[in-house]
């Protein structure tokens, strides 16, 4: 496929060197970790080995990290199980979270909870004096996402945890898009747990973790043999956190250059976006608070953005028009009508997510593309009107 | 699971595995532990008129250390008094295999078949001396 | 064995006199005999899962653009698989990380769903741990639950089934083939039997899979566990079967962007779930002739064991996949037997309980005393087991017991015809 990739804040693509990590345990004679031969303790070793290199990527300790299947089932996890340990209130979630940490928090609605959003501003930064406000009712639990995949907005979770807790609550924070991407410890971050997953910074789907404050009760949401020290029952799937513990310690390691890379390639892609053409008029989200380096999102006036995505795609660019998980419906985007972006213009949004295997020359062959995308479709648009 | 080298040499060669005859006046008898609780030891001794321990022999229905624990008592009895035999402790034991703490019961079932034989043969020097 | 010596690696593990030598003396792999806790990816599998780790990477459920396109075809394409293996229609099959999960999607999911019909649950006591604590979970939620404890034969009486049945009950679990003793349920019984008293039966049917035929056309079940790993496959995939007609509804127990039909969200793993499918596609191809060249292997390894003195089959012999053998040896202590057999790689119960030291509570359901219980090995055998292999386990087996039972006293005394059940033990 000769696509170029902008939209690794889906989805990322295998590292060699994390394939390479993987292979043996995908080929070999890999046995049960729960197994006491020597091809359970070979396996066992492995699984161990990965969770000391998850944690130390993000500041924790190896006890402090559970492994999952998936960062759904790690946000799952975290809001039904923690919450579940105090009495029934209120969860709080901020307007922009996934909708894998929303929807288990109106799940636990069924059990006597109330699950209530926690609205942003116009930057989509969590509106602090307004969750000030929430949480003098009774709080079971908090989560605010550590950085937002569409936007790439970071939010000030160690302030946040400190409110939370303050008011009794537990603290947790999704924090997948973070990890590479900016300095992440989880101590620092103040939270009792954060969910990480492996295919967002170069690993294999069908890992992700839960790195949790051990200190405070949990419910597992997954019953059985006691895989993981009770708390996620299921044999474990050693290939891929072998691999995600791989692409942990190379996120760590090289989170500095994907970080000044990818500003790199976004600034040279967002100075070249709002000066393609004096007749577009281009409205930028986010871009005004602390972001992620490699994201960028945008509307162009009067262009949909799902009909742009796909225009780029048959030019052989890969750009996402929302999330993933909601791309296939037409609703604009739930951040920015969070946001308050009239929806409108909220229908016009692209994501552009860069990461370190882009390069400047394909930024500016890009742009190239994209102006005659957007002014082919303006002239379409015009003619239609 | 983690045995120590020593462990794994008296389990792989266990010494002074069988039996004694247990009519004889001068072979004591422990048996202690039972099949349910996972380990059985049987350990004989036998003493000379001197009240010294000649000769000691084991079988034991257990775990890699009970056998280890068990195999080392009868190299450490022979050629000792009841009495000394009698003072030896399990944390000797323990030490020597380097026992992890949830094998230490291994250890304090060879101090208890110790004794247990010890009791039998004073038992059958008293029915002599009485008869 | 002189047969046998001639194979390179073979000659390896048996020392000049053609006795068998320990893994850890020699530099050896041990012979692998624990199918039944994890299989081995088949390289026909990993050789289709490495694309779509390395270059068809793509969120399936990105819609936008090629790499999710490729990604969401070759899951579709995995699914069929799966389904014609057991003779389901593609729909009914919904993706999971694994049994465990598919376990506690369909129980509770299940149980929670149909709540207001009732809210009793029968299952067996020798279900694996994944049946079990979901049940137990329930429990705590305000579900009742009947433990049923199978014959000693480890097959259900159905007399007794029907007995377990009360007017509020929503959910029978039964498991297809038990992990540590192979039995094969009669799972059309079973479900008839649910059929005409209205409950949702769902069936563990994890190690099942490649070993017994599965038609779900004609099989009265509502629910069905997979996994891939125990059938060449990856680990941390599986799925579960939710029947369409009539239509079962399970409540989410997994809850975000609403993937898979909303039964389980989260981002699926596309080359697990390649490897996935392509296991079973190679179980349905290949299943009848692997079976009896197992079956084969397993009953030579059963005769060459049972010239062995006091040595007992766990488990009914006859409804028995063929990769299973589950043997006692009687007055040999369970962990010794482990450190003893270290040539081989075995199982002494279920690979998720042999953490602890507590004797198989299958095998304590089935009536078997602990002492049994805990001197018991699983056997399984697999498509890459030689006739070596077997050859080799048998005679290690045979030079270990005898020497742990001379080192044994309780063998001592069951020679010198002395019953054990009349000794007074010194506890401690």
């Amino acid at each position: 496929m000769s696509h170029i990739y902008f939209d690794h804040n889906a989805t990322t693509a295998l590292d060699n060197s994390v394939l390479e990590a993987m292979l043996p345990w995908l080929r070999a004679q890999s046995g049960n970790p729960t197994s006491r031969h020597i091809f359970g303790r070979s396996a066992r070793d492995a699984v161990e080995n990965a969770r000391a290199q998850v944690a130390e990527s993000c500041g924790a300790y190896s006890s402090q990290v559970i492994f999952t299947s998936c960062g759904t089932e790690a946000n799952n996890f975290a809001i039904k199980g923690m919450a579940s340990h105090k009495p029934a209130s209120q969860i709080l979630t901020s307007a922009i979270e996934h909708p894998c940490v929303t929807r288990p928090a109106m799940a636990m609605q069924q059990l006597g909870f109330i699950s209530r959003q926690i609205a942003v501003d116009a930057d989509g930064k969590v509106a602090i004096e307004k969750l000030k406000q929430q949480l003098s009712a009774p709080t079971s639990l908090v989560s605010v996402m550590l950085a937002n995949n569409e936007t790439g907005v970071i939010q000030d979770i160690a302030s946040i945890a400190d409110m939370a807790r303050a008011a009794g609550a537990f603290m947790h924070s999704d924090a997948v898009q973070g990890l590479g991407k900016i300095p992440l410890n989880f101590t620092d971050l103040n939270v009792h747990a954060m969910t990480l997953s492996s295919h967002k910074i170069n690993g294999p789907q069908g890992a992700a973790a839960l790195v949790l404050d051990k200190r405070i009760d949990i419910e597992p949401l997954l019953h059985g043999g006691g895989q993981e020290k009770n708390l996620r029952s299921g044999t474990e799937n050693v290939a891929a956190i072998v691999g995600f513990g791989a692409a942990c310690e190379l996120a760590a390691a090289r989170q500095k250059s994907y970080a000044s890379h990818t500003k790199m390639l976004r600034d040279q892609f967002e100075s070249g976006l709002l000066n393609i053409n004096s007749a577009v008029n281009v409205t930028m989200f986010g871009n005004k608070v602390a972001r992620l380096a490699n994201t960028s999102f945008f509307a162009i006036d009067n262009i949909e953005g799902e009909t742009l995505v796909m225009a780029l795609d048959r030019k052989s660019y890969a750009v996402a028009s929302g999330s993933a998980c909601s791309s296939d419906s037409t609703e604009p985007s739930h951040v920015l009508l969070a946001m308050e972006i009239d929806p409108d213009t909220a229908r016009g949004a692209v994501r552009v997510s860069f990461g370190l295997d882009n390069t400047t020359e394909q930024v500016t062959r890009f742009l190239v593309t994209l102006k005659d995308e957007v002014l082919r479709l303006k002239q379409l648009t015009a003619i239609a009107a | 699971m983690a045995y120590s080298d020593k462990v794994l040499d008296h389990y792989e060669n266990p010494r002074n595995v069988g039996t004694l005859d247990k009519n004889d006046p001068n072979v004591g008898t422990g048996m202690v532990g039972a099949p349910a609780c996972g380990d059985v030891m049987k350990l004989m001794i036998k003493v000379n008129d001197a009240g010294i321990i000649e000769d000691a022999k084991f079988k034991t229905y257990g775990c890699g250390s009970a056998i280890a624990s068990s195999s080392l008592v009868t190299e450490w009895l022979k050629g000792k008094t009841i009495d000394e035999a009698y003072a030896i402790k399990n944390s000797a034991i323990a030490e020597e295999l380097a026992l992890p703490p949830v094998k230490i019961h291994c250890s304090v079932l060879a101090e208890d078949a110790i004794k247990a034989a010890v009791a039998d043969i004073k038992a059958k020097q008293l029915a002599k001396v009485s008869a | 064995m002189s047969a046998s010596i001639e194979m390179p690696v073979l000659k390896d593990m048996f020392d000049e006199n053609g006795l068998a030598r320990d893994a850890h003396s020699a530099d050896v792999q041990p012979i692998y005999l624990d199918y039944s806790a994890t299989t081995p990816v088949d390289p026909r599998v990993a050789a289709k899962m490495i694309p779509y780790i390395s270059e068809h990477f793509g969120n399936p459920a990105s819609r936008s653009h090629p790499y999710g396109w490729t990604a969401e075809k070759a899951v579709e394409n995995a699914r069929e698989e799966v389904a014609k293996l057991v003779g389901a229609d593609p729909r009914e099959i919904v993706w999971t990380s694994g049994a465990t999960e598919s376990n506690n999607l369909a129980i509770k999911g299940a149980a929670n769903f149909y709540s207001e019909k009732g809210k009793h649950i029968i299952t067996i006591t020798t279900e694996h741990k994944a049946v079990i604590d979901p049940v137990r979970e329930l429990e705590r939620q305000g579900f009742t639950a009947t433990y049923l404890d199978p014959e000693p034969n480890g097959l259900i009486d159905l007399e007794k089934f029907k007995a377990a049945i009360r007017p509020d009950t929503v959910l029978a679990s039964v498991m297809f083939v038990n992990n540590e003793i192979g039995v094969i349920q009669d799972i059309t019984a079973i479900g008839n039997i649910c059929r005409e008293n209205g409950i949702i039966f769902h069936v563990d049917a994890a190690q099942a899979t490649g070993k017994v035929e599965i038609d779900l056309e004609k099989l009265p079940v509502d629910l069905m566990s997979f996994c891939a790993h125990k059938t060449y496959g990856p680990k941390g995939i599986g799925a579960l079967y939710v029947r369409r007609k009539p239509r079962i509804r399970i409540e989410a127990q997994m809850h975000g962007g609403g993937h898979e039909r909303g039964m389980r969200s989260g981002t699926l793993a596309t080359h697990q779930i390649v490897g996935m499918g392509e296991a079973f596609k190679l179980a349905r191809e290949e299943m009848v002739l692997e079976n009896s060249r197992i079956r084969k292997l397993r009953d030579k390894l059963l005769h060459g064991l049972e010239t062995m003195e006091e040595v007992y089959v766990n488990g009914d012999l006859e409804h028995r996949v063929p990769h299973n053998l589950n043997i006692s040896f009687n007055y040999v202590e369970g962990e010794s037997l482990i450190m003893a057999v270290k040539g081989i790689a075995v199982s002494s119960g279920s690979a998720c309980t042999s953490a602890s030291l507590e004797p198989s509570y299958v095998l304590r359901a089935l009536g078997r005393s602990d002492e049994l219980a805990h001197s018991s090995i699983r056997f399984s055998i697999g498509r890459f087991t030689t006739e070596e292999d077997i050859d080799y386990t048998i005679n290690l087996m045979k030079s270990k017991i005898d020497k742990l039972r001379e080192l044994s006293p309780l063998w001592e005394m069951f020679k010198d015809g002395i019953d054990l059940s009349k000794v007074q033990w010194a506890a401690h």
